[in-house]
């Protein structure tokens, strides 16, 4: 602010609009940003921490492998695309209960009309994603136009959509997939080469693009994050983005000479393309504004002259569409569609994958990197445990208690913050 | 300055032709008759007080003016044009703006895009973040809002003052030219009260037509120019605030009874 505006003059001077530029300030302002009820993303970053660094020690020699975490992201694929897809509904305050089902029948269509009527995968593929599109109108219009509530809707569409994806396997059978392609998205890597390209292009894309941004709005008077910040924002990215294509790009294969396994999983960077475009959908178009304006007060963004329940029947559109591509990843991770594709703990994991990620269930708060970072945390655990040889009750009470974890810190900074007149 | 309001540098005085002007307005909400016959003039540079009992029919009016419930009878001028109001769009395209009691923000929006709720500034087909936030900068320097620290603060965290200012901001900022706020200091303390109080007169220093509607006869005293009391859906009067006391503003409300002016301001 105050390189547009004279000094001198304290006359349109804002002093708190002016970016912390020192370590201890930024420090400062992000503690006062966390007792204001704002935190983010950072206590599923500190738990991922704390995770990987107790599964490491307790599993040296399998954990912390480059075998494993590819292995790890593609575990956690399905659930993390789930969970984009989800954040949307969460976004308005609503639920989506048969999400996990909507991807098992949406990857059961695609498998029919890819393995017994022998369509071509492209095709395919857009048939699973019609199927949940057309999901998603039809919840959508329930909610949106009738009114009942989704919690409802979607108990029905639960249990409805399970059963249609018994009759789509038939009972007790499974739909195969094989086809290549569909298998690969789920099971195969990048070529090494391409895996670099990638992650420097959207290195230098972030780190150019962000500054670029910072000096713009710099230069013309509002608020703009300090060098400082912008420093350690994009140091941050650009060692994150480039270690993990480092660790994934050495070969991992346990029987290298039988085979080579290297390079970046394609489900990684099906996640990562997925959290560009909903980020930015969310941030840069109205209707991602109008979205967080109608999970904040409904009633204020429809007198803004919102259309509220067109915006919500596009979020359970995109929510089940999302849905059918993580059914397709999940198909493609077992090669073929069953009876169980997106049933047992899929839709809670995804649910609470965005709530340990930071997305409230009340509305109004929530990124689609929560996902990511919620569901790789649920996925750490289950694949950890496993390691350790615990049963699978053990890790559903571990995972239970990391959920509630995330789900106090959530409100006890919602307390502060209402405790500190903030509402 | 971006904000369009127009300075209006003419007489602002009681003849001055009015902006608003309502002439025998009659509501009814099935059997029951809310609005009598009611007469309004809203004038450039004006703070009306629009005061009465509950039940008096003062929400029922600022709706039908908004065009949320329009009126049954009756004639509505803007500018001296007689125009028709069946909606809220109507009314925001003649630029008549009303700030509702409860101010419809949005808590986990920042103040900018607050502002800009459903009427987003976009280039190419993006948010245009850096026009928005310069447009909200300068709409309230331009009121003299000192109480704001910084524009992308998210709402949830400003006070009930400061989410006033902001609300009566968004309502300026879209070349408006009678504002409408309905009570506006309720929720307030004294120094956020006297805060406001003075953004509502620095409104109509600007130009624009006021219209203030408050249980606060000291608010009322403190800023209006001229009060309109209704009493059971019908008008008692529009008087110049400086011919009243406050004892008789007070029976005006309560019996619907107007004594003669004393001139003594209170």
């Amino acid at each position: 602010m105050s390189t547009a505006t004279d000094p001198t003059t304290t006359e349109n001077w804002h002093p708190e609009d002016e970016a912390p530029n020192t370590i201890g300030g930024i420090f400062s302002a992000y503690v006062a940003r966390l007792r204001g009820g704002d935190v983010g993303s950072l206590p599923a970053v500190l738990g991922l921490v704390v995770l990987f660094a107790v599964f490491s020690i307790l599993r040296p020699d399998t954990f912390p492998t480059a075998y494993n975490i590819g292995n790890l992201l593609g575990q956690s694929a399905g659930i993390v695309v789930l969970a984009m897809g989800l954040i949307f509904v969460l976004l308005l305050g609503e639920i989506d209960l048969g999400a996990g089902f909507t991807g098992g029948v949406s990857a059961g269509a695609m498998g029919i009309v890819l393995s017994r009527h022998g369509w071509p995968v492209f095709p395919s593929i857009i048939v699973g994603l019609l199927v949940g599109a057309v999901i998603g109108l039809f919840i959508g219009v329930l909610v949106s136009r009738l009114g009942i509530p989704s919690f409802v809707v979607t108990l029905a569409t639960f249990l409805g959509l399970q059963g249609v994806l018994l009759k789509q396997t038939g009972a007790g059978g499974t739909i195969p997939l094989q086809n290549d392609f569909i298998i690969k998205l789920n099971n195969g890597n990048v070529a090494v080469w391409l895996g670099w390209v990638l992650a420097v292009v959207i290195v230098v894309a972030y780190v150019v693009g962000t500054f670029l941004s910072m000096s713009r709005r710099r230069s013309a008077g509002l608020t703009a994050e300090s060098t400082l910040q912008w420093a350690l924002k994009a140091g941050t990215v650009t060692v994150v983005v480039l270690a993990v294509t480092f660790y994934l790009s050495r070969e991992r294969g346990p029987h290298p000479a039988l085979k080579s396994i290297k390079g970046l999983p394609i489900s990684l960077l099906i996640m990562v393309g997925l959290l560009l475009i909903l980020s930015f959908a969310l941030a840069r178009t109205t209707w991602g504004r109008h979205v967080y304006a109608v999970g904040g007060n409904a009633e204020a963004a429809r007198r803004a002259g919102i259309n509220v329940p067109m915006i919500k029947l596009s979020c359970f559109v995109v929510a089940s569409v999302l849905a059918a591509v993580a059914g397709i990843l999940l198909a493609s991770r077992t090669n073929s569609v069953s009876p169980t594709t997106g049933g047992g703990t899929t839709l809670l994991y995804a649910v609470g994958a965005a709530v340990i990620g930071g997305t409230s269930l009340f509305g109004g708060k929530g990124r689609i990197i929560d996902a990511l970072i919620g569901g790789i945390v649920v996925k750490v655990i289950d694949n950890g445990m496993g390691l350790l040889d615990q049963d699978q009750g053990t890790v559903w009470m571990v995972t239970g208690v990391v959920l509630l974890l995330a789900a106090s810190v959530d409100a006890i900074s919602r307390r502060r913050a209402s405790s500190s007149g903030r509402v | 300055m971006s904000v369009e309001t127009p300075e209006r540098t003419g007489p602002t005085g009681p003849n001055t032709q009015p902006l608003l002007s309502l002439r025998g307005i009659q509501k009814s909400f099935g059997a029951v008759h809310v609005l009598r016959g009611v007469d309004l003039d809203v004038r450039p540079g004006r703070v009306t007080a629009l005061v009465g009992d509950n039940g008096a029919g003062k929400s029922t009016l600022i709706k039908g003016i908004a065009g949320i419930h329009p009126f049954d009878e009756g004639d509505y001028s803007f500018d001296g044009r007689p125009v028709k109001v069946h909606g809220p769009k109507d009314s925001s395209a003649l630029g008549i703006e009303v700030v509702y009691q409860d101010l419809a923000l949005c808590d986990n929006l920042d103040v900018v895009h607050n502002m800009f709720l459903g009427r987003e500034i976009t280039k190419g087909g993006l948010v245009d973040e850096d026009t928005m936030e310069k447009r909200a900068r300068e709409t309230l320097d331009g009121l003299s809002v000192r109480t704001l620290a910084s524009v992308r603060t998210h709402v949830a965290a400003l006070s009930g003052g400061q989410r006033q200012t902001v609300a009566i901001a968004r309502s300026v900022l879209w070349n408006s030219k009678v504002v409408i706020l309905d009570e506006p200091t309720a929720a307030l303390g004294v120094a956020q009260t006297e805060q406001v109080l003075k953004l509502v007169r620095r409104l109509a220093d600007r130009g624009l037509g006021v219209v203030l509607i408050s249980h606060n006869l000291n608010d009322v005293f403190e800023v209006a120019d001229d009060i309109a009391i209704l009493y059971l859906g019908a008008m008692v009067g529009q008087v110049e605030t400086a011919d009243y006391t406050r004892e008789q503003i007070v029976t005006a409300i309560t019996t619907g009874q107007l004594p003669a002016k004393t001139g003594g301001a209170a």
